[in-house]
């Protein structure tokens, strides 16, 4: 690894660093700064009563839950689809490759549109399914529908490219030595993505805990019953409940602080393990 | 014969790897496969580990059918030439992998594996190294390590990929020693892949050749250098030139001067390429033989290697004891030069190679 010695910035460079940090006060700054002050404009009991209503405690529990949902589900997901195109050769892996992007670089309202396209009233099983006595749209179960497809790429694609560059001797030496698939993957494989798939959750959890587009199509906004926390934020707001808009949205900003240290903290760490296995 | 194998060929989606190689090692051998990149000899090593499934042919170790078992079930001991180390566990937990692994019966008591690997560290001279990570050890130690993780599962056969590929010279030649001191002292088959003719010659009983997924020759070093098959074969085995001449006999004929021909396989008579070693080349201010210009005298450990170029810029090299330079010999010095013994080769049309030569 090549460090190089710090340089003291000349005169422009300075004024170039001035014009970063006032552009960062401006556009981060100057909105968190906006978020907790509006929350606490009148006082921390008015705070604490915002949160402590009922419709609020169910927006968040139902964050909550979809969260511990979708996430698990895609960190399993990420982590077969990272092992199979990084270590196996077989036809049509670029495809899947490009399947897992999708979500990326889609709008996040199609993400929720499709699952009402295929199980609202209309769609094309909804009629089947409401027979059946289920519902899917206006449900938890679509929200985490939708959750999950809007999340799906995080820790595939954090893990697919180290994964590559790991290569597969190790598990080769593995299986000669005599181990079996599942010991390979859980003493060799596993341990040596595991920063790696920490860092993907965490990115899939914020995600997760704060997407707005794909759940507000499937949710309905029934307070109380499917707003999750980003949809409480704006039901509030459209009714001028200014504090309490502000105060569920300070626990967001929040989960972005914690999630930004969490993150910088794993980067830290994480760099050693790649240099580490660059050698 | 302790591994025979038969037939073996593996096509991969773009290209042929391995075009139907048959080879045996006796036990206790220590063989080396030699080619250049592309001629396929990864891949037969990694057939023999079961890493890869060859499309047709056989492998029988010790009478039983090899392909019929898996990787797991061959207790092949394999080296790999980036190490392959397990780089989140130390250097005792990587040796005792392979024993630790085993099913619950066959697995050796805890204290045994720990003597084993004591020991193993003690063979591979690593002692007191056990607690360390890959990441603080050097190239040349990781690679012992490497060893010794294969060693420790006592494998029926020693497969090494390249082992010394990723280090540097002085390091790749005290581990060539040391593994042929290891090889002695275990006794195990060993099979070796590697594009270095120095280290197949220096350490291995017999090399195998490959080239283009073939075995073109297989023999002694010794052997091989007395009786080169092919071109192939001469010029990979070390420095060459090469010269059109005509064969009569056991004789190649040049430009007014001749010389003692070795004829490869089916070598026939008329115009062909004379292919000679540094070592057998003679330079002489006078006399017959051909107008070269010295273009550099380099000095090369007891050597002194002569660099001349022939008539349209082809180079020609000539080896002598340090001590031994004929004298008046210095750069942009006309000189003749001459063949002391040649070596002549089947399908060698003497156009097609000097305009080879001449290329390079």
């Amino acid at each position: 690894m090549r460090t190089s010695a710090p340089v003291r910035p000349s005169g422009p460079a300075w004024l170039l660093i001035a014009a970063a940090l006032v552009w960062i006060a401006l556009v981060i700054g100057l909105p968190l700064a906006a978020v907790f002050g509006e929350a606490f404009r009148k006082g921390a009991g008015a705070y604490v009563a915002a949160l402590a209503d009922p419709d609020a405690l169910s927006a968040i529990k139902l964050t909550l839950e979809v969260a511990a949902i979708a996430v698990p589900l895609n960190a399993l997901f990420g982590l077969a689809a990272a092992w199979a195109v990084a270590k196996f050769e077989f036809r049509g892996k670029t495809l899947l490759v490009s399947i897992i992007d999708i979500p990326f670089s889609m709008s996040p309202v199609i993400s929720g549109l499709v699952w009402v396209l295929l199980f609202g009233a209309n769609g094309w099983f909804g009629a089947t399914l409401d027979g059946l006595g289920i519902r899917v749209i206006f449900n938890f179960t679509g929200i985490l529908l939708a959750t999950v497809l809007v999340t799906l790429p995080f820790v595939a694609r954090e893990l697919i490219p180290l994964m590559q560059e790991q290569g597969t001797d190790e598990e080769s030496a593995a299986i000669t030595l005599g181990a079996g698939g599942l010991r390979t993957f859980l003493q060799v494989t596993l341990p040596n993505v595991a920063w790696a798939l920490l860092y993907g959750v965490l990115l899939c959890n914020a995600r997760a805990m704060g997407e707005f587009g794909a759940v507000s199509v499937v949710s309905g906004h029934i307070r109380g019953l499917t707003n999750t926390m980003p949809l409480h934020v704006e039901v509030l707001y459209n009714d001028y409940d200014f504090v309490g808009a502000f105060a569920v949205a300070t626990l967001l900003a929040g989960l972005a602080l914690v999630t930004l240290a969490a993150k910088s903290a794993l980067e830290w760490r994480f760099a050693g393990e790649l240099a580490h296995g660059r050698r | 014969m302790s591994l025979i194998v038969d037939g073996v060929a593996k096509r991969f989606a773009r290209f042929p790897a391995l075009n139907g190689v048959s080879l045996s090692a006796e036990p206790g051998e220590f063989l080396a496969l030699l080619g250049p990149s592309g001629s396929g000899k990864t891949t037969l090593l990694r057939v023999l580990a079961g890493l890869e499934t060859p499309d047709s042919g056989k492998v029988l170790f010790e009478g039983e059918d090899f392909l019929a078992l898996s990787a797991r079930e061959r207790r092949i001991g394999m080296v790999f030439q980036h190490y392959a180390l397990f780089r989140h566990m130390t250097v005792a937990r990587n040796i005792a992998f392979g024993l630790r692994a085993r099913p619950a019966r066959q697995r050796p008591p805890h204290r045994q594996i720990e003597e084993t690997v004591e020991r193993l560290l003690a063979l591979v001279q690593l002692e007191g190294l056990g607690g360390r990570y890959p990441a603080q050890l050097s190239g040349g130690q990781q690679q012992r390590v490497a060893l010794a993780r294969a060693l420790a599962i006592e494998p029926r056969m020693l497969l090494l990929d390249e082992p010394f590929g990723a280090l540097d010279a002085k390091v790749r030649k005290e581990l060539r020693q040391w593994l042929r001191r290891v090889h002695d002292e275990t006794g195990v088959t060993t099979l070796f892949v590697t594009h270095d003719q120095e280290e197949a010659i220096d350490l291995a009983d017999r090399v195998a050749i490959l080239r283009n997924g073939l075995i073109e020759q297989i023999g002694t070093p010794e052997a091989l250098e007395a009786a080169p098959a092919s071109a192939f074969v001469f010029d990979f085995l070390g420095d060459s030139n090469r010269l059109p001449c005509r064969l009569q006999g056991d004789l190649a004929i040049f430009d007014g001067f001749a010389a003692p021909a070795v004829r490869g396989r089916d070598a026939g008579a008329g115009a062909t390429t004379a292919w000679f070693r540094p070592h057998e080349t003679s330079l002489g201010l006078g006399g017959a033989g051909l107008a070269v210009t010295i273009s550099d005298i380099l000095t090369r450990g007891s050597m002194i290697r002569v660099e001349c170029r022939g008539s349209g810029g082809v180079l020609f090299e000539a080896d002598y004891p340090r001590d031994a330079l004929p004298t008046g010999l210095a750069p942009a010095v006309e000189a003749r030069l001459a063949p002391r013994r040649v070596f002549v080769f089947a399908g060698e049309a003497p156009e097609a190679t000097a305009a080879q030569a001449s290329s390079c």
